[in-house]
């Protein structure tokens, strides 16, 4: 490599609170004006985060990939729609739901180190691009298996939650959404918790900084990369797991799309920043719901144009997206 | 000279092949045949970008969605000559590639990817929103069919003149300086390479082969361009050619070409793996392990050639 790539956090602030945050601050204060002011902008800002969410743990797998590897996996939804299918298979067999999660969890985490150790670190030395067209041919690969497998037909699962709906004065929010919110902020905390106070989680985001010297030191970061696929793939079933209850039906294009709004939410954050990538997610997911539910011009067919037109304004804005980083080059 | 002997021999064979191979196929072979041409062209243009510039696009079929809907439209509605709406859409998708260009200068590496990736999902969107116009769906009809034979002509002389667009703009000081950018920016500014004029530039010719190569997929397919024809999915395939063909070098693009465009035919006839998703199983497998095998793609086998020939002399 000629050109050597060094990340330096941005200790020049001239304002005591980045813009960045002021702008969080006044779109939280404006949603939270307008869900007082209107019952329908309340429950599609709730519903919106329900959405967000799961856009913002997909984008999180994304996020703890990109940073140890340096590289977008693309066959990360694919691999989430494989465990949904495991889940699938499970309660064919006639495990409850919960247990099915659990199990599908464990099998994920399996999965993905699996997958590193056979098809990724052949290459991960070779190029950047290499890793990531493996990928994508994981993406056609496991797409294809599941299809052989369970068939391209619809199917149906149990819902996690039922069908409750809950009602706080005029606004009626859906026990589901509620669930999936909650299930997914335990996991996105546990896995913060992981990195911040575990010796293993110290050891990978050491490797993920400076791989070389972490070496030297002892943390064995083949080992650990292994395990941030693994915790990646069970980020991504969880994910999998709460879209497939919001929209019905189990199909192999099933996290395709949300694939897509995940790398618009991991880009918003900044694609560094793990808690830029749930920001991300539930900003996405709540703007894509009111300006679906107030701009008529906005049909469907252009929810995803809209949310990479936005994305494209950020970026325009602020080329490292809303948390990420000023690289410094030394030529 | 006699360095570039090899090289001539080889181009002149592979040019004799081309011209001969129509009158040894069928009708549908021959259509297959022109697939190779068409993905020829598209992993050219991306090639120029990524190869040569160093600039990574995910978002090459969305200029291919512009030039086979410019293509279409312009039949439809127009009844214009079908070999002159080819120029067209190199010059519209060329105009495309260069607005798309201009923002692009504010990005590099991984945002660029997926600013591009962008481009690939929301441009197929367009005609599904403005189907009073572009037929929505169902897709666009161009006003005449064409001839096995006819695709197979055109695609390959426009895949030839693609080629050799390709060579002559990257021999000479504008491919100099679309190596100088890849390899570093800085360097590249502080020697007097105006990175903005150079990476639109590279932006410009990249979208209009890709655009070009759309409108002859769109010729491919009856005439019909729809949205589904350029989905994500092409766009990831095209980059999966340009990898197998090797960036940065122009040896591998018919492997490259050849690859995506001919394995899944091959695999479908193939016993155990005939059904579409063992299709779909088999090419994913493939890529992988070409990948882990060749990770400088099929062009990375000239410079070992080039040693292994060094080494018996």
């Amino acid at each position: 490599m000629v050109e050597l790539t060094r990340r330096l956090p941005m200790t020049m602030r001239r304002l005591p609170v980045s813009p960045v945050a002021l702008l969080l601050a006044a779109a939280c204060v404006f949603l939270v004006v307008g869900s007082l002011v209107s019952s329908i902008f309340a429950q599609q800002t709730v519903a919106g985060l329900g959405t967000g969410i799961v856009y913002g743990s997909l984008a999180l797998a994304l996020v703890l990939i990109y940073r140890a590897t340096e590289v977008i996996n693309f066959a990360q939804g694919e691999m989430a729609m494989a465990m949904v299918y495991v889940a699938y298979q499970l309660l064919l067999w006639g495990l409850s739901y919960w247990e099915a999660f659990f199990a599908t969890l464990a099998i994920a985490f399996v999965f993905g180190v699996v997958v590193q150790q056979v098809f990724i670190r052949p290459v991960q030395h070779k190029s950047v691009i290499a890793v990531v067209i493996v990928t994508v041919g994981l993406f056609i690969l496991i797409d294809g298996l599941v299809t052989w497998k369970w068939g391209a037909d619809q199917k149906f699962m149990a819902a996690p939650f039922g069908n409750r709906i809950y009602h706080i004065g005029s606004v009626s929010i859906a026990r589901q959404v509620v669930g999936t919110i909650a299930i997914t902020l335990v996991t996105v905390f546990l896995l913060w918790a992981f990195f911040r106070f575990t010796k293993l989680g110290l050891g990978m985001r050491a490797g993920a900084l400076r791989p070389a010297a972490a070496r030297l030191v002892g943390v064995r970061t083949n080992a650990l990369l292994a395990v941030g696929w693994g915790l990646a793939a069970v980020l991504g079933a969880v994910a999998g797991l709460m879209t497939e209850p919001s929209v019905y039906v189990l199909q192999p294009t099933l996290m395709q799309p949300v694939l897509l709004y995940a790398f618009a939410a991991a880009v918003l954050g900044g694609l560094e920043s793990p808690g830029g990538a749930v920001v991300g997610g539930l900003a996405l997911g709540v703007f894509l719901n009111l300006v679906g539910q107030y701009w008529g011009f906005a049909t469907s067919e252009l929810s995803l144009p809209i949310a990479f037109a936005a994305l494209l304004i950020v970026l325009l804005i602020k080329p490292t997206g809303l948390f990420g980083h000023r690289t410094v080059r030394k030529v | 000279m006699r360095r570039n002997a090899p090289a001539l021999v080889i181009v002149a064979v592979a040019v004799a092949v081309v011209v001969l191979l129509p009158f040894g196929l069928s009708g549908y072979h021959q259509g297959l045949a022109a697939d190779v041409a068409v993905f020829l062209i598209a992993i050219l243009g991306l090639n120029i970008l990524t190869g040569y510039t160093g600039q990574i696009s995910i978002g090459h079929g969305a200029f291919m969605c512009i030039g086979g809907y410019t293509t279409a439209i312009m039949s439809h509605y127009h009844d214009t000559d079908l070999i002159a709406t080819l120029p067209l859409a190199f010059a519209v998708a060329f105009a495309c590639g260069v607005v798309v260009g201009i923002p692009a200068l504010r990005f590099s590496g991984v945002y660029l990817a997926l600013a591009t990736f962008a481009l690939a999902v929301s441009v197929p969107q367009l005609p599904l929103k403005f189907s009073n116009f572009t037929g929505g769906s169902n897709g666009i009809s161009a006003s005449r069919n064409v001839s096995h034979l006819w695709l197979y002509v055109v695609s390959w002389s426009a895949a030839a003149i693609a080629y050799l667009l390709a060579w002559l703009v990257l021999r000479g000081r504008t491919g100099r300086a679309f190596r100088a950018i890849r390899d570093s920016e800085v360097a590249a500014t502080s020697s007097g390479v105006r990175l903005s004029i150079y990476k639109t530039l590279a932006f410009g010719i990249s979208a209009a082969l890709a655009g070009v190569a759309g409108a002859l997929l769109v010729l491919e397919t009856n005439g019909f361009a729809q949205p589904n024809e350029f989905s994500v999915t092409l766009s990831l395939k095209i980059l999966v050619g340009a990898a197998i063909a090797g960036l940065g070098s122009l040896w591998g693009v018919l492997a490259g070409a050849a690859f995506i465009a001919l394995l899944p035919n091959i695999s479908a006839s193939a016993p155990l793996i005939g059904s579409a998703h063992g299709q779909d199983v088999a090419f994913g497998l493939f890529v992988i392990v070409v990948m882990i095998l060749l990770p400088t793609g099929v062009a990375g086998l000239v410079p070992r050639l080039r040693r292994l020939r060094a080494g018996l002399d």
